[in-house]
C-alpha cells in the first residue's frame, strides 16, 4: 500500500490539455495540392493505395476521408506539387450537425448538455482506431475531464464511435446497435476505413463505409486518427472549441 | 532454410505425420492455393517447423481438380490442423474427409453455401446474396446448465467476437468462440496488387501487429526475389519490431490489471504505453510505427538525434516500468487473482501449436527470433523467458521479462545503426512468375507467417497470412473452462489476442 501511494506521489499529475504535446517533425498529416504547375500525369493517383486522389474538373483533389496519410503520393510526384503538412485537425461535420443553419445542432447540444456518453462499435477495423480510443482513457488525455465517457451499452449512449470498414459479418451488429441507441443520437466515423470504406479496396467480405448504412454526423480522417484528432472531432461536434 | 516436398493428396497424412514427428514445434500453418490455371491442381500447403535451427519443412499436396475436391483430414493426427482445414473448406470448397468438426468458421450464416471466394474463378466484384445458413455454436447439456452469450459487441472498447459460455453456476464448463466478424477478405483483396502497393494493406491487417505484418510480408518478398537488404535497414527493422513489442507488452501488463480492477496498474500501464506511442510517432510519423518497413529495406532513416531520443526514452521507461511491476509482485490480492487462474496445460499448448507469450508461459521454449532467426536476429543475443505454470501469472511474467529483453535489444540496435552505412533500401527485382516464398517474424503475440506467390510484374497471385492469434484462439477455449466466469476477462486479457489479425 505504501509503495502504491509512493508511486502515485512520485509520478504526479500527468493529465494535459488535449493538444498540448508538441507535434513530431515526421508526423504525417494532411496532404495539400498546389494550384500549379500540376501536369495531371496522375502518377500520384495511380500510386495511392486507397484511391484517395483523383482528377476533379482537371484538378488533382484529395479525398481526406479515404487518405491513409502514407505519403506515397508526395514521394512519387516529380513536380513536387504535393506537400504533407502536420495538420491532423481534419474532422468534418455532416448530417444533423450541419443541417438547417445549425439550429438542429444547437438543439442536440442543448439536449446532451455538458456531458456525452459514447459507445464504441467496431464494424471491421484493424484495431488501431480502437486502441487510440482506448488511449483517450489514459491519464494523459483523461477523456472524463471533458464530461465525456465511454459507456457499456448503446442504450446509454448519445454517440456511436464506429471504426472499420463495414464487413459482411458485422452488418447486422451495426444496424442493431444503431437501432438500440436512443434518439437524439450522433454517429462518428472514426478513421479511413469507417469514413470511406476503401482501405482494402473491393472484397467479397467488405460492404463499404459506415455512411452506406447509417447516417454519419462526424467524419474523423486518419489511419488511425491520433487521440488528439479524435478529441478535436468530439470538441468540434459539441461546439466546445473555444 | 526451407525444405520443400511435393506429394499427391492421398500421401499427405503419411508425409505430414513424418514431418510432424520430426518437428520442434509442430504445424505452423496450413493453407490452400488455386493453381488450376498453372498445373490443373488445387494445392494444399502444410508448413512445419523443422528440428534444426532455422529449418522449416513445406509440404505441398496436389489435389487434381478433375477428381473429387477432397483430401484426407490431418486433424485426427495433428489437432492444430482443425481450424486451418475448416478455413480451407470455407474459402476453397476443398473438403477435409474425416474432420471431426466441420462447422463453418470464416464465412458466417449470411454466406450462401457452394460459393468459394478464394478460388480464382470467383470475381471480387461479384455481389453475393445474403443467405441464412446454420451456424451452430457448441454448448454443454445437463440439468441446471445454462448459457451466457456475450458479443459480438462488447461492453468495453474491444474488438468483436461472440463467446458462448455453458455454465454450471459460476463455473465455466464449456466455451465456444464465434470469431471472424472482422473478416475483410484481405487475402483476396491483395491479389493483383504489386508488392509496393500491397505493403500498405499488409501493414493494416492489424494495428497492434503493424510492424510484424509488414516485416513478414517484406521478408516473403525478399525470400522470393533473393534480395539482401542493407545492414542499416536490418537494424532499423529490428529496432521498430522491438519497439512494437515494447508498447504492446507494457500496455498489456497494464490492461491485464483492468481484468481484475486494479486501477493503479491500469493507469500506469496506459501512461507508459502512451509515452511509447508518442516516441513511435517521432520515429515513423505514425503511432503504430506504420510506414517504416517496406520490401527491400526501410523508408526512413533513424538519424543520431532520434537515436539519442529513443535511448533517453528507454532510460526513463525501464525504472518506471520496474516500479509498476513491483506494485503487482508484492500485492497479495493481485497475486491471488492471477496465480492458478486460466491454466493452459503444456500438452494442450503443444497439440494446438500455440505460439508466443502463451506458449512460453506453458513451458514451451520457443521463439522464432532465436529458433528460426530472420532479418539479423541471429547476430543478436537475448534470452527467452520460459515459465511452466501456464496460468495468467505466467503469461504476465513472460511479458515483464520480455519487456526488459526488448529494451536491451533496442539499445544494441541503437549502437549498430550508429555504426552502419546510410543505405536504407534496395530495389526489388522482378520475381520469376509463380514463384513463392515465406516470411516470418515474432510479433508481440508470437509467430507471424506470410506466404506469397507472385505472378508477372511482381503482382500478388496469392497471399496467405497466419498471425500469432490464429493458433492461440483455440487455446483460450481450453484455458477458460474450470474457471469462474468473472475471471474470463482476466484470462482473455492474459492471452491478449488480436481479432483483426485472425479474421483478416
Amino acid at each position: 500500500m505504501f509503495r502504491i501511494l509512493q508511486k502515485i506521489m512520485t509520478t504526479g499529475m500527468v493529465t494535459e490539455n488535449y493538444d498540448a504535446a508538441s507535434l513530431p517533425v515526421r508526423f504525417r498529416g494532411e496532404v495539400i495540392v498546389a494550384d500549379s504547375p500540376c501536369i495531371t500525369c496522375q502518377e500520384c493517383s495511380d500510386a495511392c493505395p486507397t484511391g484517395a486522389l483523383a482528377l476533379l474538373n482537371g484538378k488533382m483533389t484529395i479525398n481526406q476521408r479515404a487518405c491513409i496519410f502514407c505519403g506515397r503520393c508526395v514521394e512519387i510526384c516529380e513536380q513536387q506539387m504535393l506537400r504533407q503538412t502536420d495538420n491532423y485537425k481534419l474532422a468534418e461535420l455532416s448530417g444533423q450537425l450541419q443541417e438547417t443553419g445549425g439550429r438542429l445542432r444547437d438543439r442536440i447540444i442543448k439536449t446532451l448538455g455538458r456531458s456525452l456518453a459514447i459507445r464504441h462499435l467496431d464494424v471491421g477495423s484493424c484495431n488501431a482506431c480502437d486502441w487510440e480510443m482506448t488511449a483517450l482513457n489514459n491519464p494523459l488525455y483523461d477523456l472524463q475531464q471533458y464530461g465525456i465517457d465511454f459507456v457499456a451499452s448503446p442504450r446509454h449512449a448519445d454517440l456511436l464511435m464506429v471504426t472499420g470498414v463495414v464487413t459482411r459479418n458485422l452488418t447486422q451488429a451495426l444496424l442493431m446497435t444503431y437501432e438500440a441507441t436512443p434518439t437524439p443520437k450522433l454517429v462518428m466515423a472514426v478513421g479511413a476505413c469507417a469514413a470511406s470504406g476503401r482501405t482494402f479496396g473491393a472484397s467479397y467480405a467488405i460492404r463499404g463505409g459506415v455512411d452506406k448504412f447509417v447516417p454519419v454526423d462526424i467524419y474523423v480522417p486518419g489511419c488511425p486518427p491520433r487521440p488528439q484528432a479524435l478529441l478535436y472531432g468530439l470538441m468540434l461536434a459539441l461546439d466546445r472549441l473555444k | 532454410m526451407i525444405k520443400n516436398f511435393t506429394v499427391s493428396v492421398k500421401d499427405l497424412p503419411a508425409t505430414a505425420n513424418v514431418c510432424y514427428s520430426k518437428s520442434q514445434h509442430g504445424l505452423m500453418a496450413m493453407f490452400a492455393n488455386d493453381e488450376r490455371t498453372l498445373n490443373g491442381n488445387f494445392a494444399i500447403y502444410c508448413l512445419f517447423d523443422g528440428a534444426d535451427k532455422g529449418e522449416l519443412l513445406l509440404v505441398k499436396a496436389l489435389l487434381d481438380a478433375e477428381q473429387p475436391l477432397e483430401f484426407p483430414s490431418l486433424t485426427p493426427i495433428i489437432p492444430a490442423a482443425a481450424w486451418y482445414e475448416r478455413e480451407i473448406n470455407d474459402l476453397f470448397g476443398l473438403t477435409p474427409v474425416g474432420h471431426p468438426d466441420l462447422r463453418p468458421l470464416v464465412l458466417h450464416e449470411n454466406w450462401p453455401a457452394g460459393i468459394y471466394p478464394l478460388r480464382k474463378d470467383f470475381d471480387s466484384q461479384t455481389v453475393v446474396p445474403d443467405a441464412a445458413r446454420k451456424f451452430p455454436v457448441a454448448h454443454a447439456h445437463g440439468e441446471g446448465v445454462f448459457e451466457v452469450p456475450v458479443g459480438p459487441i462488447h461492453a468495453g472498447i474491444i474488438e468483436p467476437g461472440h463467446f458462448r459460455f455453458s455454465q454450471a453456476g459460476e463455473a465455466i464448463i464449456r466455451l465456444d468462440a464465434k470469431l471472424f466478424f472482422t473478416h475483410r477478405g484481405i487475402e483476396k483483396a491483395m491479389e493483383g496488387l504489386t508488392v509496393d502497393q500491397a505493403i500498405y494493406r499488409a501493414e493494416r491487417i492489424c494495428g497492434a501487429c503493424s510492424v510484424s505484418n509488414a516485416l513478414s510480408f517484406s521478408l516473403a518478398v525478399e525470400n522470393i526475389t533473393g534480395v539482401e537488404i542493407p545492414e542499416r535497414a536490418r537494424w532499423i527493422r529490428i529496432l521498430v519490431a522491438e519497439l512494437e513489442r515494447l508498447y504492446n507488452h507494457v500496455g498489456d501488463v497494464g490492461n491485464l490489471c483492468a481484468g481484475l480492477g486494479f486501477a493503479v496498474g491500469v493507469s500506469n500501464g496506459a501512461r507508459l504505453k502512451e509515452h511509447l506511442m508518442r516516441l513511435n510517432e517521432y520515429i515513423t510519423g505514425n503511432r503504430f510505427l506504420r510506414g517504416m518497413v517496406i520490401p527491400g529495406g526501410v523508408r526512413f532513416d533513424v538519424p543520431g538525434d532520434l537515436l539519442l531520443k529513443i535511448d533517453k526514452a528507454l532510460g526513463r521507461l525501464e525504472p518506471d516500468f520496474l516500479q509498476v511491476v513491483e506494485l503487482l509482485r508484492e500485492n497479495e490480492a493481485f497475486l491471488n487473482r492471477v496465480n492458478t487462474t486460466g491454466i493452459l496445460p503444456n500438452r494442450a499448448a503443444k497439440d494446438l501449436g500455440v505460439v508466443g507469450v502463451a506458449a512460453r508461459a506453458s513451458g514451451i521454449d520457443y521463439d522464432l527470433r532465436r529458433d528460426k532467426p530472420y532479418g539479423g536476429y541471429d547476430q543478436t543475443d537475448f534470452s527467452v523467458p520460459v515459465y511452466h505454470s501456464g496460468d495468467v501469472a505466467a503469461r504476465l511474467w513472460v511479458r515483464v521479462d520480455e519487456t526488459l529483453e526488448s529494451i536491451q535489444i533496442a539499445r544494441l540496435m541503437i549502437e549498430r545503426i550508429t555504426a552502419a552505412k546510410a543505405i536504407l533500401a534496395v530495389p526489388i527485382p522482378a520475381a520469376i512468375p509463380y514463384s513463392s516464398g515465406i516470411g516470418w517474424s515474432e510479433s508481440a503475440r508470437g509467430s507471424n507467417v506470410h506466404w506469397l506467390m507472385l505472378a508477372e510484374g511482381n503482382r500478388i497471385y496469392r497471399h496467405f497470412v497466419r498471425s500469432a492469434s490464429y493458433p492461440n484462439w483455440p487455446a483460450l477455449t481450453v484455458a477458460a473452462p474450470g474457471n469462474i466466469i468473472p475471471d474470463f476477462p482476466l484470462v482473455n486479457k492474459s492471452f491478449e489476442l488480436c481479432y483483426a489479425c485472425l479474421d483478416r
